[in-house]
């Protein structure tokens, strides 16, 4: 076994210095502040050829259009993420574009630089492989609102990818949304006052870890949603996470699945299965740390599996939660509890077991079809045999390499 | 407008017709080669570089055309000598290697009537290159822009109406994300379904550039021609040549799970009762992309009738409201029987 990994790790390594890179890779600089900034840059994208590095200069630049990328193994380097001294890709007078930046090739790295106030979403990669967010910072400086761009930094239908030192505030959907993914992992960042902090939607093989998702509507999620080109979401591991403070209430524009988010959300799981929640620190959760529930809505997608399956909580330490329950009927059962409902939340569909120390609220709805009104909720345990642990996430060695 | 396409016409008969003089050549080897010349003259597209004057196989229209801000455009298509373009069962038009497709925008408020921008695709041998040329203020050549550019146009449309946009030129990447089907450049406008050449055009010349001339047959209706089709195929007709580009399985919005291809079941994938995906506050607080029945609930005209971006569809090539086609998906909607719910 060891063998034949160490084979594997040595094969990997003799392709990526026979082709990774080409002899004449060089760097383009871009400075901000020129007349032709703008053009410029988006003209460097272009024609950057792959080995190649865009090196962004410090300054800002106002932009009015989206930009792209769309060659292989390319590096976009900022000189950091601070207003002052970062380089700073200011969107505030954007006029076209569905995001401030798209990747549309594989292998690329984008590191150190900050994208403030896109009209759409942050910086979106889509069937782009193993690309690497690190150090980077999307923001909507305004805070919470409506009219914000949906998601911050947003893979989507790539295999292998990487988030790592991160910092996101004030998406109206998600943060840190990955979508219609494989092998993921989101580590070292921190995503505040969004809807969703971190998001991880109809996607396989994820590790998210070592974060802090606080102050947002619900702090992770880990969703499936019916009619899409890739779903059946599994084998998801949260952990070693603070969780806290996430109170904003939710800004969301009505439609979209995270405005049904109740605020005071820690991570919040819906329809998928082989989910591990552990070692993670709840602090502050009004509603619920942990949220399990299946998918309520119509639909028409018969290979669509709607409810939770497989889900484990374990060795997560629990501060206060459970106190401002922001569902229908939420504050009455809170009432009756004696102030606050347990900070594990089932809605009884579905399988999960919860070996924390802490009590557990089951709303008892049988599957995804009964209406919520007919919940009958009542504490349970959940204690008992967990299935066998997910496998770490791996990356390939190059991703790794370019974060070290 | 009309004395421009009187124009191009008289151009094309002369180009295709026999003449005493060398009829002017396009550069086939810079078509063949691998650079980005920074002129569009280079190309030798046009006789005296007269835009009005192109240098074509054929020009042609197409029945419902892609809405970009009431511009009027120009289509034509260069072939090399001895080659054809294969019409394909499924309605795909394979264009030989060396083949250019040129489409010029223009207003005729602007510019003279003469084109603001002239978009190159051209077939390498190592695929389609997209590259657009924005004219030159003098008009005499235009100058190739591959990182985009806005530029101040003003028109009035159809309708009546003036409008005054930063008309958006789009980068060489912003053609790909439309052209592209499985993450390679392809043409998208050129289809037999869609595809009408000219009137004019006699039996030989199309059998010179197409080895099956007869299965070009433009089966999709005019989008604004109600005798040329029902209303539900008219508006598919509109939403498969401005949103199915991007909107198929293979296309830049294959993770909204949304399809709008001529070919498309009208079920859910189609918008029929579908939740938004990642559509963010282009959902306008709204449940579903078409609410049958209910137009004013329905996210897709929300986003056709917005020219903010993160809301606006298609994301690109679109800073007025094509108000015409909006009512086209309007009406198709309002008649649709309502859901139950």
């Amino acid at each position: 076994m060891r063998f034949q990994r160490l084979r594997h790790a040595a094969t990997l390594c003799f392709v990526a210095a026979f082709v990774a890179v080409p002899a004449a890779a060089k760097t383009i600089s871009v400075k901000a502040g020129t007349p032709d900034a703008n053009e410029k840059l988006q003209e460097a994208l272009i024609l950057a050829e792959p080995g190649d590095t865009v090196e962004l200069g410090a300054g800002v630049w106002k932009l009015t259009d989206g930009l792209s990328l769309d060659v292989d193994n390319v590096t976009v380097r900022g000189a950091g993420t601070k207003d002052g001294e970062g380089s700073i890709l200011d969107f505030s007078g954007q006029q076209g574009a569905g995001e401030g930046l798209l990747v549309t090739s594989d292998d690329v790295f984008l590191t150190n630089f900050a994208v403030l106030n896109t009209k759409g979403d942050g910086i979106k990669s889509k069937g782009a492989n193993r690309i690497v967010y690190h150090q980077l910072r999307v923001e909507w400086t305004a805070g919470p609102k409506e009219t914000n761009g949906a998601y911050g930094v947003y893979p989507v239908e790539s295999s292998d990818v990487l988030i790592d030192s991160v910092y996101v505030r004030g998406a109206s959907d998600a943060g840190i949304y990955v979508g219609q993914s494989k092998n993921i992992i989101v580590r070292d960042s921190i995503a505040t006052e969004n809807v969703a902090g971190i998001e991880i939607e109809n996607s396989f093989d994820a590790d998210v870890h070592d974060n802090i998702a606080a102050k947002n509507t619900g702090g992770i999620l880990v969703f499936d949603l019916p009619s899409l080109p890739q779903q059946g979401g599994h084998n998801v591991r949260v952990f070693e996470n603070i969780v806290s403070d996430n109170s904003t209430p939710n800004f969301a524009p009505k439609g979209n699945i995270v405005a049904s988010v109740p605020t005071g959300t820690g991570v919040l799981v819906m329809a998928n299965r082989d989910v591990e929640i552990f070692g993670n620190v709840f602090d502050q959760n009004g509603t619920a740390n942990v949220m399990i529930v299946g998918y309520r809505y119509d639909h028409k997608d018969p290979n669509y599996q709607p409810l939770p399956k497989g889900i484990v909580v374990r060795g997560n330490q629990h501060g206060k939660a459970g106190y401002a329950p922001a569902f229908e009927g939420g504050a009455e059962i809170a009432a009756a509890l004696g102030g606050a409902i347990p900070p594990v939340l089932w809605d009884g569909a579905g399988d999960a077991v919860v070996l924390d120390e802490v009590g557990v609220l089951s709303l008892n709805l049988p599957d995804a079809k009964t209406p919520r009104d007919q919940a009958k909720p009542t504490p349970v345990t959940l204690k008992g045999t967990p299935p066998a642990a997910l496998p770490e996430i791996k990356l390939p060695a190059s991703m790794e390499a370019k974060v070290q | 407008m009309k004395p421009v396409v009187a124009a191009l016409a008289a151009a094309l008969l002369f180009a295709s017709g026999a003449g005493g003089v060398a009829p002017p050549a396009v550069d086939q080897a810079l078509v063949d080669g691998d650079t980005m010349p920074p002129k569009l003259s280079a190309f030798g597209l046009f006789a005296g570089n007269d835009p009005a004057r192109p240098v074509a196989s054929f020009a042609y229209t197409l029945n419902t055309p892609l809405f970009s801000d009431y511009a009027e455009k120009h289509r034509f298509v260069s072939i090399p000598a001895g080659k054809k373009a294969e019409v394909a069962d499924d309605g795909t038009i394979a264009f030989p290697v060396g083949t250019v497709i040129v489409k010029s925008f223009g207003w005729p408020d602007q510019n003279g009537g003469r084109p603001v921008e002239t978009r190159l695709l051209i077939h390498r041998a190592k695929g389609w290159v997209a590259l657009p040329y924005i004219w030159d203020a003098d008009g005499r050549d235009a100058s190739l822009a591959i990182a985009g550019r806005r530029v101040p146009v003003n028109f009035e449309s159809p309708g009546g109406g003036a409008h005054r946009i930063q008309y958006g030129v789009p980068n060489k990447n912003q053609c790909k994300e439309c052209h592209s089907r499985a993450g390679a450049i392809v043409p998208i406008g050129p289809k037999a379904r869609n595809l009408v050449l000219p009137a004019t055009m006699s039996a030989d010349a199309k059998r010179r550039w197409f080895d099956r001339p007869e299965a070009l047959k433009p089966a999709m209706p005019r989008w604004d021609d109600p005798a040329s089709g029902s209303l539900q195929d008219r508006a598919r007709a509109y939403l498969d040549v401005n949103c199915a580009h991007c909107h198929n399985p293979e296309g830049s919005a294959s993770n909204s799970g949304l399809f709008l291809r001529w070919t498309d079941p009208v079920n859910v994938n189609y918008g029929i009762g579908k939740r938004p995906t990642a559509a963010g506050r282009g959902s306008g607080g709204m449940d579903f992309a078409i609410a049958p029945g209910e137009p004013d609930r329905s996210f897709l005209i929300y986003r056709l009738e917005s020219t903010e971006p993160g809301i606006a569809m298609p994301e690109l090539g679109r800073s007025t409201v094509h108000k015409e086609g909006a009512a086209l998906l309007r009406q198709w909607i309002a008649e649709m029987p309502k859901a139950s719910h």
